[in-house]
């Protein structure tokens, strides 16, 4: 998704979601306490322990924001599984982020569908109104991140965006601004 | 109801009657509605009773494979001494389709009680709801149905107080359309890469965790208790063309269009007055051009062919196309179809899972020589490339990502050739969607 | 075992008869049909994924991938048709879209799947005109590196550490035209078989690093051998360039090592390049040892031994032709023989029956037992005084030269001479394990044959030959011509080796008598 800054745009502070800035320091575990429980609760609905990789990695995710790799080598511990087959998983599946992003995760549906009702002129407008600079960046406040999705699944409301888990259906460019000040 | 939309007097709201009324949502919501009386109705029946009233009704998958619902279940043996499995494909993600979305959002508990009625009819102890992880309201909706069915006692260990297990859990995806595909589903669920695997097995003797497994789709399944209370009769009477496609269908619409939706017709219902009546039409001043009528998997149409369409398995097959997952994307003149299948390849080389060499390699190679083309750079001879490349991607890998991305792309340039031919002679007839890409 | 059940079809107009459950392509291989594939690999799960396989089945309506199809009673199958063939093509085409097409720089042309079907089948152009996708290459560590570009995502390689070595170092990252194999960052592929996945990888993506840039596969000679490493008798092809030992390859052998061979046995090979060899016979004269032709040297060895009792120093990297002529020669006058062990951790392939890296680090362990050689960590302990010790290629590490001392005559039979037994009397220059023709017996009993792969250093001569000659000057016996001449010996004189001769052996080995074995081997 990442592609080089656009001409024009003012280029975009990377630092804040520098993943270097994590790795120096020691990995505090993500299932401790209530989160293990919750884990340990997952484990009793699979009859193995993989089963319970796709919603452990959501839990990583909800806990830290993104899944780092000290955080998968912690999962395959968990799940008797070897942090290499972790990575294959993550990095199969688009959503887990496996850097830092904004605090606010935007993913637009620019499929088809939504592409010939007018997405891309949304994306534009949410890359303009967040400062972001381009698709993938981060924006220097480390408030926003922009990024294409495939279908959504919510072709009959073009266009559908997605801010974390929140679904917000038939964004035109024009409520933009108004999306984006609802969140601060 | 042609949700968001009032009803239209035309289609035949049985899986969307109740859209649009939140306390439907909830378990004495749907109680009121009449929900759980064909589950009570059923556990005191046999499995093989209710497989036979599913078989007898003809209800067929409405996943996109149309394959008869009661044969399937037929697959199963309870009482093998093995665990069986339900799966319930919620990881509705073919561009165009939103129906199943809906049913979740609306209806929870029409799932869930299709869930439990399939279950104990293939003796399967425990279900997954799959749910592709972008759909947070859906999952939620679902989350909470379960809990208040497990809280109810019409879940659990002793179900229905009937002393049989049915266990439902909902599972979240994480971001793959592949894993709609029914043994990559499972491969997912099993914690690993969304992978097709190699059939046969079959997913009755081998599916999930290695068990006999049955997956259903969300809308086939939430047809379920309806077919049990009003029995076979009534729903293979609803039938206007072809006896082999029975009931009602939903169809989520959207594109060019003016009133974008998901809607519920009678099979065989001509398409041309779905088109222009049920769903309003183009959009003013507009022309309708093209309909992907399944979702972007199958073939596209021209309005000549979807006008001459009646809306069941037999007849978008007569008229170049395929019922798919009822996902119908319409096109209007202001689009380049060559723009629209450029992005549509983009979708399917994103979403390759890159295993079989025609799939990983086609999709890509595909979507650089149409945009290349779209953004004027293409010659004649990328047009015979393209075919060709489709025709090695057609039938030749281990699940059908790779046939649906030749499918725009070899209808697209048979039925539309000309929109390829100018745009590569330097004639940019359309301007619209240049794609951020 | 129950017998499986026999399905008959047809492939290419020949009649076959395969066990129920084979696939299409192994019964193609029983008709002499090579279906050209990738992913599939006997040793290694099916994968069904580079679609290389398909083959029209008649009555079906898509081809079918034959790796992952089994036979049929009445199949008929088509390998060559216009649409199987066109289909593979297809393959082909969509394989070398992206692949850098730098066979001239690449260590694995000349031995390539890829340019070995391309050739045969593939299309002679390509239509792709679109740039090529790049990732750069990665050291995956121990012996392997990883040459992204030119990878066909087959998994043979994360199949391999999945399912056979059961440790799940590698993996596919990423997906579609994305998709590599990647690793963990700081988990890397030191696993002790870890290199096999450079002969699994059909393509050139992953290289021994050891072999990097050293050979084209066209200079290679190749020679069926056996890894003398350890005990476990791994089958190997030893590949020569210009005589010099350039790498080991496994050869499959169902029954020892299946298709793989450990990282230690792989990678120890420098020892039979050295340059720094007896290669001229001595004998002392005058207090010094002076070169002398061979039928001089061997007949001053036998005046030494005629009338002493005799010790034995042998070296478990000994053929059994050697080994059974040292027991002879000791046991002439109620002598006896040791022999010691270098030894190290056994690491097992979890996912293969009954193969590891053995402790014993040596391959002819067993041989020397059944000979007679007695197993010590301080061999010369059961010397006596005043024997003549025959020191017969060990290298006398760890061993003082006033213990050899305690010897009234030492005579060296070996590839080099050992410091420790400076003061021999006699020096026997013999050709190493990869200069020579014989036989091992690994721990499990199987006698298995090596062949020679380069030439002897100077004068050298195989060992067997040697001690013929030394027996023989000894009139215990005439001299042997041939390797196979010792072996029938051994055949007829040992119990445990009767029935066996190099023809029944073959390349592949057979098993000493049970009962035989049964001390010797646990």
């Amino acid at each position: 998704m990442t592609k080089p800054s656009v001409g024009g745009l003012e280029s975009p502070d990377l630092s804040s979601h520098d993943a270097t800035a994590h790795e120096s320091a020691p990995h505090v575990p993500v299932f401790a306490g209530a989160a293990r429980e919750e884990l340990d609760q997952l484990l009793t609905r699979y009859p193995t322990k993989m089963a319970a990789l796709l919603p452990a990695l959501w839990i990583v995710q909800r806990e830290r924001g993104w899944v780092s790799e000290d955080s998968m080598a912690e999962v395959s511990d968990l799940l008797d599984l070897t942090p290499a087959y972790v990575k294959g998983v993550v990095t199969f599946y688009t959503m887990y982020h496996q850097h830092p992003v904004g605090k606010y995760f935007i993913q637009v549906c620019t499929t088809s569908p939504c592409g010939i009702c007018g997405a891309e002129e949304v994306v534009k407008s949410l890359l303009r109104h967040t400062g972001t600079g381009d698709l993938g960046l981060t924006s220097r406040d480390g408030k926003f991140t922009v990024i294409e999705v495939e279908c959504l699944g919510a072709c009959g409301f073009a266009t559908p965006v997605m801010i974390n888990e929140e679904f917000i259906e038939s964004v035109t460019p024009e409520k933009v601004p108004g999306i984006l000040e609802d969140l601060a | 109801m042609g949700f968001p939309h009032p009803s239209h007097r035309q289609e035949t709201p049985l899986l969307t009657r109740h859209f649009g009324e939140a306390e439907a949502r909830t378990l004495d919501g749907w109680k009121k509605r009449g929900g759980y009386q064909a589950l009570e109705k059923v556990l005191a029946m046999t499995p093989g009773e209710i497989v036979d009233i599913v078989k007898e009704s003809g209800l067929r998958g409405r996943g996109g494979a149309g394959f008869p619902t009661g044969l399937k279940w037929s697959f199963m043996k309870p009482g093998d001494g093995k665990p069986h499995y339900l799966c319930c494909n919620a990881d509705e993600s073919e561009p165009g389709t939103f129906k199943d979305r809906e049913v979740m959002r609306w209806t929870p508990h029409a799932l869930v009680e299709g869930c439990a009625i399939a279950a104990y009819a293939i003796g399967a102890e425990t279900t997954y709801i799959y749910i592709r992880g972008e759909f947070t309201e859906p999952l939620l909706r679902m989350e909470r149905a379960v809990r208040e069915a497990y809280d109810a006692g019409i879940l659990g260990a002793n179900a229905m107080g009937t002393g049989k297990r049915i266990d439902i859990y909902v599972h979240r995806g994480a971001g793959a359309y592949i894993c709609g595909e029914e043994t990559a589903l499972m491969e997912s669920l099993e914690g690993r890469r969304g992978n097709p695997r190699i059939k046969p097995p079959f997913p009755a003797v081998s599916g999930v965790f290695g068990q006999p497994t049955t997956i259903n789709n969300v809308e086939t399944l939430a047809a379920v208790p309806e077919i049990l209370m009003k029995g076979a009769a009534w729903y293979k009477a609803m039938s206007l063309s072809n006896p082999k496609s029975t009931g009602t269908k939903l169809y989520s619409v959207c594109g060019n269009i003016r009133r974008p939706g998901t809607y519920e017709v009678v099979m065989g219902f001509p398409f041309k007055d779905f088109l222009h009546d049920v769903c309003g039409g183009a959009l003013d001043g507009r022309k309708l051009k093209a309909v992907i009528p399944g979702g972007a998997s199958v073939p596209i149409q021209t309005m000549e062919e979807a006008e001459a369409t009646l809306m069941d398995y037999e007849g978008f097959a007569a008229q170049g196309s395929m019922l798919g997952s009822g996902g119908v994307i319409v096109i209007d003149d202001a689009q380049s179809m060559v723009a629209v299948i450029a992005r549509l390849t983009r979708f399917f080389a994103h979403e390759s899972c890159g295993q079989c060499t025609q799939c990983r390699e086609g999709t890509a190679w595909t979507t650089k020589i149409v945009e290349r083309i779209r953004d004027g750079h293409g010659t004649m001879e990328d047009l015979d490339t393209l075919v060709e490349i489709g025709e090695n991607m057609t039938g030749t890998t281990i699940c059908v990502l790779s046939d649906s991305c030749a499918v725009p792309v070899i209808s697209g340039i048979t039925k539309f050739r000309s929109e390829f031919e100018s745009l590569i002679h330097g004639k940019r007839v359309h301007s619209v969607l240049t794609a951020v890409a | 075992m129950a017998e499986k059940k026999m399905v008959s079809l047809t492939i290419e107009g020949r009649p076959v008869s395969v066990p129920e459950g084979t696939s299409i392509l192994e019964a193609a291989k029983v008709v002499g049909i090579l279906i050209p594939h990738y992913c599939y690999h006997p040793g290694l799960p099916v994968a069904g994924v580079c679609r290389m396989c398909l083959v029209e089945v008649e009555k079906a309506l898509k081809l079918a991938p034959s790796c992952a199809t089994s036979v049929a009673e009445g199949q008929v199958v088509h390998v060559h048709t216009e649409r199987a063939l066109e289909a593979r093509k297809g393959v082909l085409e969509f394989l070398l879209i992206n692949h850098p097409l730098d066979c001239p720089i690449c260590d694995q042309s000349g031995e390539c799947e890829l340019q070995d079907y391309t050739y045969q089948e593939g299309r002679a152009d390509s239509r792709y005109r679109d740039p090529k996708r790049f990732n750069p290459v990665e050291d995956f560590g121990g012996d392997v590196l990883y040459v992204p570009n030119r990878c066909i995502l087959c998994t043979r390689c994360v199949r391999f550490m999945d399912d056979v070595a059961h440790e799940t170092v590698l993996n596919v990252s990423d997906r579609g035209d994305r998709a590599i194999i990647g690793k963990f960052e700081g988990k890397d592929l030191t696993h002790p078989w870890s290199g096999n996945v450079v002969d699994l990888c059909p393509v050139g993506a992953l290289l021994s690093k050891d072999f990097l840039n050293k050979a084209r596969a066209w200079e290679l000679d190749r020679v069926a051998s056996i890894c003398p490493s350890c005990t476990q008798g791994c089958n190997i092809t030893i590949e020569t360039r210009d005589s010099q030992v350039a790498r080991l390859k496994p050869r499959p052998n169902e029954d020892v090592n299946r298709f793989f061979m450990c990282d230690y046995g792989r990678l120890n090979y420098r020892w039979m390049n050295r340059t720094d060899r007896a290669e001229l016979p001595l004998v002392r004269t005058e207090g010094e040892l002076r070169s002398i032709d061979w039928d001089i040297a061997i007949h001053a060895a036998a005046s030494l031994l005629r009338d002493a009792r005799t010790f034995v120093l042998a070296s478990p990297m000994l053929s059994n032709e050697a080994l059974h002529l040292l027991s002879r020669l000791m046991q002439r006058k109620g002598g006896a023989g040791a022999f010691r062990v270098a030894t190290g951790e056994e690491a097992p392939l979890a996912g293969v029956e009954d193969l590891a890296l053995r402790r014993d680090r040596a391959a002819n362990v067993n041989g020397a037992q059944m000979f007679g050689f007695q197993r010590s960590e301080r061999p010369l302990e059961a010397m006596r005084d005043g024997d003549v010790l025959v020191i017969a290629d060990d290298d006398l590490t760890g061993i003082a030269a006033d213990e050899v001392a305690r010897a009234s005559q030492v005579i060296v039979i070996g590839t080099t001479l050992p410091g420790a037994a400076s003061a021999a009397a006699v020096l026997l220059p013999i050709t190493n394990f990869s200069e020579e023709e014989g036989t091992f017996t690994n721990l499990r009993g199987r006698v298995q044959r090596f062949m020679q792969a380069r030439p002897a250093p100077g004068l050298a001569r195989p060992s067997w030959l040697v001690l013929g000659d030394l027996l023989g000057a000894l009139r215990e016996q005439d001299s042997f011509y041939l390797p196979s001449d010792v072996f029938a010996k051994i055949a007829s004189s040992h119990p445990a080796f009767s029935g066996l001769s190099y023809e029944s052996l073959g390349m592949r080995g057979l098993p000493v008598l049970e009962s035989e074995t049964a001390g010797a081997a646990r």
